[in-house]
């Protein structure tokens, strides 16, 4: 855990005492539940959102993907009663495509990550709500899906298992990008693509896997957040959820030029996010203010860590000259 | 030998500036040492010395960056204990510094009166372009340009570039310009343009302080050359006394054998490693180019910049796509549609711009080395930080290469440092073939001698070696074979005993050698 990430713990620790203080119901069994379920819902979304934004990317189509693969996996399974695990399948599937359909764009035809993933936000919601013909697409009443509501809506231990996913989903990514091949990659890219090239790494594989990654993970979390939610609204489903995804990674230090960023930053930005929601529903604050709270939180926080490295490199270099590292300031 | 200051030059006209016992400590170093100079007007003084020899903080100083701890500056007659930036603008110190300056996506006018737009009256005090045309007019001759006002810089040259720069300092009424490496990333004949405007500085009286590692160009130029070592005066040469060997004997306190050790090969040239056979490039696409580098040589590859040297080294290498032709590497023809395919064959490349392309400047020393051939250091696609510091330790006793540790960021090193972090990453991996383009442009002369050895010695391991260089010395001193190109073509291949400036300068410009 690097500084960055241990300062953010704290400020997650320090928030979460004070609502404590101020509304004990923050430490009821039920709210942690509630407010874990949904860290891990959009935990999944941001670690997706991560792995694009590292190689300096980013993806602004997440909310409208989520609105229409989670449409479709509503749709397959109640109207048209596939088997959900096939239509689990295939709904990961449809998520992969997208992600590389972006990614071949991006990396073959040269075009800029905003402008493809902002085409993808206004074309998937457009899709998605003509499929419904702009209703609502839900369950009929008394269908059940057992296994798949266990899995996804459902407890262990009292313990959501959307967030149980989530962990198991954060073990295996912070492997893929703090310990492998890949990640390296992904880093070098991110820091500087065009060395990177010269070091013979084929970068746009590399570039289109982070966003076939991403495509994977929002299309599962469409399939948590459907199957939370039961009944979707094409119009209005998911909106704003790449702000959320991105706001996470840019609360745990990740650089939108890339190269820079940790996959526990990503997971503490879910959680002080999703604590911020809460806190603005705890404590009586008015809902609509919710944006601005949130804003506002995400701002002091990137300003801070900002100053503090102006602040830090200083006292390195102030270091470095009081020890008189031979030579170096003398060219 | 050394030559005392004042007693050489006993002219007659006043200095325009004078430096006096300077010294300048940061803490725990001392930068500049009780240096003293003198410049008259109409004087080019060459400044010459190694990198961290102090060169950078006396330009500090000049140009009111920083002030000295003692001593005493004295500008036209008036003495000084430190300048300011306003100060030293307003007697009439300019620079020009090797990096350039230009908003590339404005014109020539309005980059040398930036910020000081001759303008038409009125509320709106928009920019009497007419005006601005008849004042830029006249510098431009007086540097000699052959281009107009309108120019967008991007269009230009680097020399052209510099020139607007002299201009821009012209504008000023500078009284000394300061040049700051002005030649290091120019071409053979853009260089002799620059030269010729720094004569013409002179001839109206303006001085020039021209700092350069390329000495042969200060031996063209300079009326002096004044050398720094270790932040002292480490001596100061008269016209007459000018040459190569006693700068560098003044720069480095010893002479130099290393690059006549290098230019010696241990073998006769083996067979064809790589061959390229009608390649076009994407700057010349309709000029094939044929080119042999051999197993064991050093293969030379001179021209002027923008003859696509640098072009050909890149699809060489597959980072740029090919026009036609084949690309051979032992008689097996080569795919290369990407650089992967190229470092898979054993082809690397030392790029051109190393910061940009040659490291990534924030990943450790082991980190870069390990990047091309990184599956090699994981087990299972997981990398292993100890194999990966193993390889770089390795590399790290072999070349040489200063750094506190392998883990330490590559961006903290020295340019020769960083440049021999990019031969690591390749001869961790067994090279076939290694081109380098423009390898030692900006590193100091210790550095440089080593990076000759070791491409002498790859050489010499069986590796063939393309060496792309636009430092006339280095191509002469250091090859076996000279191509040269022009325009796109190798416009002919010089064996060693038909080495000669005078002869890569003839075929560069497209002409026969004698």
């Amino acid at each position: 855990m690097s500084k960055k990430d241990l300062g953010l713990l704290m400020l997650i620790l320090v928030v979460g005492a004070v609502v404590a203080i101020i509304n004990p119901r923050f430490l009821l069994p039920i709210n942690l539940a509630n407010t874990s379920n949904l860290i891990g819902l959009f935990g999944i979304l941001s670690i997706g959102q991560a792995f694009v934004i590292i190689t300096g990317g980013i993806e602004l189509s997440v909310g409208s993907v989520v609105a229409l693969l989670g449409t479709l996996f509503i749709d397959f399974i109640a109207v048209r009663e596939m088997e959900w695990p096939l239509a689990f399948v295939l709904i990961i599937v449809l998520g992969a495509i997208i992600g590389l359909a972006h990614g071949w764009l991006i990396t073959r035809l040269k075009l800029q990550p905003f402008v493809v993933t902002l085409c993808g936000l206004l074309i998937y919601r457009g899709v998605a709500r003509f499929y419904t013909g702009d209703g609502t697409a839900g369950f009929a009443f008394g269908q059940n899906f057992p296994e798949l509501e266990f899995l996804t809506a459902g407890r262990s231990y009292g313990v959501p298992n959307s967030f149980i996913a989530l962990i198991v989903i954060s073990i295996v990514m912070w492997v893929v990008l703090h310990r492998s091949v890949f990640g390296r990659y992904l880093y070098a890219i991110g820091k500087n693509e065009e060395a990177a090239k010269y070091s013979g790494i084929r970068t746009g594989r590399v570039v289109m896997a982070a966003y076939v990654i991403c495509g994977v993970l929002t299309a599962l979390s469409a399939i948590y957040f459907a199957m939370y939610t039961r009944s979707i609204s094409p119009a209005s489903h998911g909106q704003f959820y790449e702000l959320y995804a991105i706001a996470a990674a840019v609360l745990g230090g990740f650089s939108l030029r890339g190269g820079e960023g940790s996959l526990i930053g990503v997971l503490l930005g879910t959680v002080l996010l999703q604590e911020l929601q809460n806190l603005v529903n705890l404590l009586g604050i008015p809902s609509s203010l919710n944006f601005a709270v949130m804003g506002g939180v995400i701002l002091i926080g990137v300003l801070v860590d900002q100053q503090w490295g102006v602040f830090r490199e200083r006292r390195q270099m102030l270091d470095a000259t009081r020890k008189g590292a031979a030579g170096a300031p003398a060219e | 030998m050394n030559y005392s200051d004042t007693s050489i030059v006993a002219s007659t006209t006043a200095p325009f500036l004078s430096l006096e016992g300077v010294r300048k400590t940061y803490p725990g170093v001392v930068a500049l040492d009780g240096f003293s100079m003198e410049v008259r007007p109409g004087e080019v003084i060459g400044l010459v010395g190694e990198n961290g020899a102090g060169k950078s903080t006396l330009m500090k100083i000049l140009g009111g960056v920083t002030r000295p701890d003692t001593g005493t500056i004295t500008v036209d007659g008036v003495a000084h204990d430190g300048l300011t930036v306003e100060g030293s603008l307003g007697s009439g110190i300019a620079f020009v510094h090797q990096e350039l300056n230009l908003f590339e996506n404005l014109d020539v006018a309005a980059n040398i009166f930036f910020g000081r737009e001759p303008l038409r009256g009125g509320p709106l005090k928009l920019v009497d372009r007419a005006k601005l045309r008849t004042q830029v007019a006249p510098l431009l001759k007086r540097v000699g340009a052959n281009f107009s006002a309108d120019t967008p810089v991007s269009a230009l040259s680097l020399a052209q570039q510099q020139m607007v720069e002299i201009a821009k300092a012209l504008s000023i009424r500078a009284r000394l310009v300061i040049l700051d490496e002005p030649t290091s990333s120019l071409p053979i004949a853009e260089t002799d343009k620059l030269l010729d405007v720094i004569k013409a500085l002179k001839t109206e009286g303006i001085s020039v302080i021209f700092i350069s590692h390329r000495l042969h160009e200060v031996e063209r130029v300079a009326d002096r050359v004044v050398v720094l070592r270790d932040g002292m005066l480490a001596g100061t040469l008269p016209k007459s006394a000018i040459n190569h060997d006693q700068m560098v004997k003044l720069m480095i306190g010893r002479m130099l054998k290393e690059r006549e050790k290098a230019s010696e090969s241990a073998r006769a040239p083996g067979s064809v490693a790589l061959s390229a056979k009608a390649v076009r490039t994407g700057a010349y696409p309709d000029r094939p180019v044929d080119l042999d580098v051999r197993h064991g040589e050093i293969l030379g590859l001179a021209g002027l910049v923008g003859s696509g040297r640098t072009e050909l080294a890149r699809v060489l290498f597959g980072i740029d796509e090919r026009f036609g032709g084949n690309v051979k590497l032992d008689g097996q023809e080569l795919a290369l549609g990407s650089a992967a395919d190229a470092v898979a064959n054993g082809i690397f490349l030392v790029p051109e711009d190393r910061k940009l392309n040659g490291v990534l400047l924030d990943l450790s020393i082991a980190q870069n080395i390990s990047l091309p051939n990184l599956p090699a250091h994981a087990r299972h696609q997981l990398v292993s930080a100890s194999a990966e510091a193993a390889t770089a330790e390795k590399q790290k006793n072999n070349l040489g290469i200063k750094a506190p540790s392998v883990a330490t960021r590559t961006g903290t090193l020295s340019g020769g440092n960083q440049q021999k972090v990019v031969l690591a990453k390749w001869l961790a991996m067994n090279p076939k073939v290694m081109i380098l383009d423009e390898p030692t442009r900006g590193i100091d002369i210790g550095a440089k001698a080593e990076i000759y050895g070791l491409m002498r010695a790859l050489a010499d391991a069986g590796v063939a070696v393309l060496m792309i260089s636009s430092d006339m010395e280095e191509v002469i001193g250091v090859s076996d074979r000279i191509a040269v190109m022009h325009e796109g073509q190798i416009s002919g291949i010089l064996d060693k005993d038909d080495f000669s400036q005078e002869n890569v300068l003839l075929l560069a410009v497209g002409k026969k050698p004698k």
